[in-house]
């Protein structure tokens, strides 16, 4: 398996505004397709708030499109999770992040986290596949960095266990 | 007024919501600088203001038979703000309309002193002082780069004076354009001679 490329051949951060503009659009259409044209005006705004908060923890400007779109995502599930707090299972997203992104970096591990819950896997995404810091993956995920280290810990533990299950107790 | 939004992207978006983020993001204090581009007689100048102060006053693009300066397209000046104050960035036209109305009305000749907070918290101490003390030659009034060397103290520094006013980040309204070479030469200007000379003549400090 190849390793992600490293920095020195990393694109560089683009000003928020190119960020946005480039993906402000998809982003709406991801939103409106899963909450409806009106709530996906507040969680449009919602994602672009997490994206800003999270920009000064980005290393570097690979995969940022999937990266908005794991938000866009992420906000999705909290605004649809909403008005039946902690009584809807996590929904999967497995499908819409496959769809995310084309990048190689994401199919090399795919294979690999298709088994992991929603939160776990996109942990293990933005951690391995896209290098992302915990800082970056936790404002992605809406929660806090230590959060956002142990769901990518418990992710990497799962999937130890998957590849060996019988050197487990 | 400043631009109207130049992303022809965003249009897709539904009316209205482009904007709301905007200003949500600006209020809820979320960026390094709100930036716009601004008409004015000498080309549109790309604006960038901080929680504290005006920080960037750029002309946009190199006026034909100016000479050599670096690329100021709007996506290269960008990169360049970018740099000097962080990457969050985002155009917010509101808060910049006041810094345009003063520079119309310095541009029709009604207002001799910029009032508009600047911020000049990017610049390391030297070019800082420099600045400051840029600020306070007067509308119409030209000084040599000896001058302003003398008034921060350091005589002999007249070549580092000019070397901090090229990267005047705060074009016009901190005012690198009024300092002239030892014999009242027109020297150098990041927007170009042309629109120092444009200035000065403007100030009537230069006969037309």
């Amino acid at each position: 398996m190849e390793h992600a490329a490293p920095a020195a051949t990393s694109a560089a951060i683009p000003p928020f505004e190119r960020f946005y503009a480039a993906h402000a659009p998809e982003v709406y259409r991801l939103l409106a397709r899963r909450l409806g044209t009106q709530a996906a005006e507040d969680a449009f705004q919602e994602t672009f708030l997490r994206a800003l908060r999270a920009y000064p923890a980005l290393r570097h400007g690979d995969h940022l499109r999937a990266w908005a779109l794991t938000i866009a995502s992420r906000v999705a599930v909290d605004a649809l999770r909403r008005p039946v707090a902690g009584e809807l299972p996590d929904p999967d997203l497995s499908g819409e992040l496959i769809a995310l992104d084309e990048e190689p970096a994401y199919r090399q591990v795919a294979h690999l986290t298709a088994g992991l819950p929603p939160t776990e896997r996109a942990a293990v995404v933005l951690r391995y596949a896209y290098d992302l810091s915990y800082d970056a993956i936790g404002l992605a995920l809406g929660s806090s960095p230590d959060a956002a280290r142990q769901a990518t810990s418990s992710g990497v533990r799962r999937l130890r266990r998957a590849a060996a299950p019988k050197e487990n107790a | 007024m400043t631009h109207a939004d130049p992303s022809p992207a965003l249009d897709l978006l539904p009316p209205g919501l482009d904007e709301r983020f905007r200003e949500r993001a600006a209020a809820a204090s979320l960026l390094d600088a709100a930036w716009a581009i601004a008409d004015s007689p000498l080309g549109p100048l790309l604006l960038a203001a901080t929680g504290r102060g005006l920080a960037w006053v750029g002309f946009e693009a190199p006026r034909a038979g100016s000479g050599p300066v670096a690329d100021a397209s709007p996506e290269a000046q960008l990169e360049r703000v970018a740099e000097w104050l962080g990457r969050r960035l985002l155009r917010v036209p509101r808060l910049l309309d006041p810094v345009q109305r003063e520079l119309d009305a310095y541009f029709a000749g009604r207002l001799h002193a910029f009032a508009v907070t600047v911020d000049l918290a990017g610049s390391p101490a030297f070019q800082r002082a420099v600045l400051e003390e840029l600020r306070s030659v007067p509308y119409g009034v030209t000084a040599t780069y000896g001058d302003l060397a003398a008034r921060i103290g350091k005589p002999k520094a007249a070549r580092a004076v000019g070397g901090a006013l090229n990267r005047n980040p705060v074009a016009i309204v901190v005012p690198c354009h009024r300092i002239v070479g030892a014999h009242g030469a027109l020297t150098g200007y990041a927007g170009g001679l042309e629109r120092k000379r444009a200035l000065l003549e403007l100030e009537g400090a230069l006969l037309a």
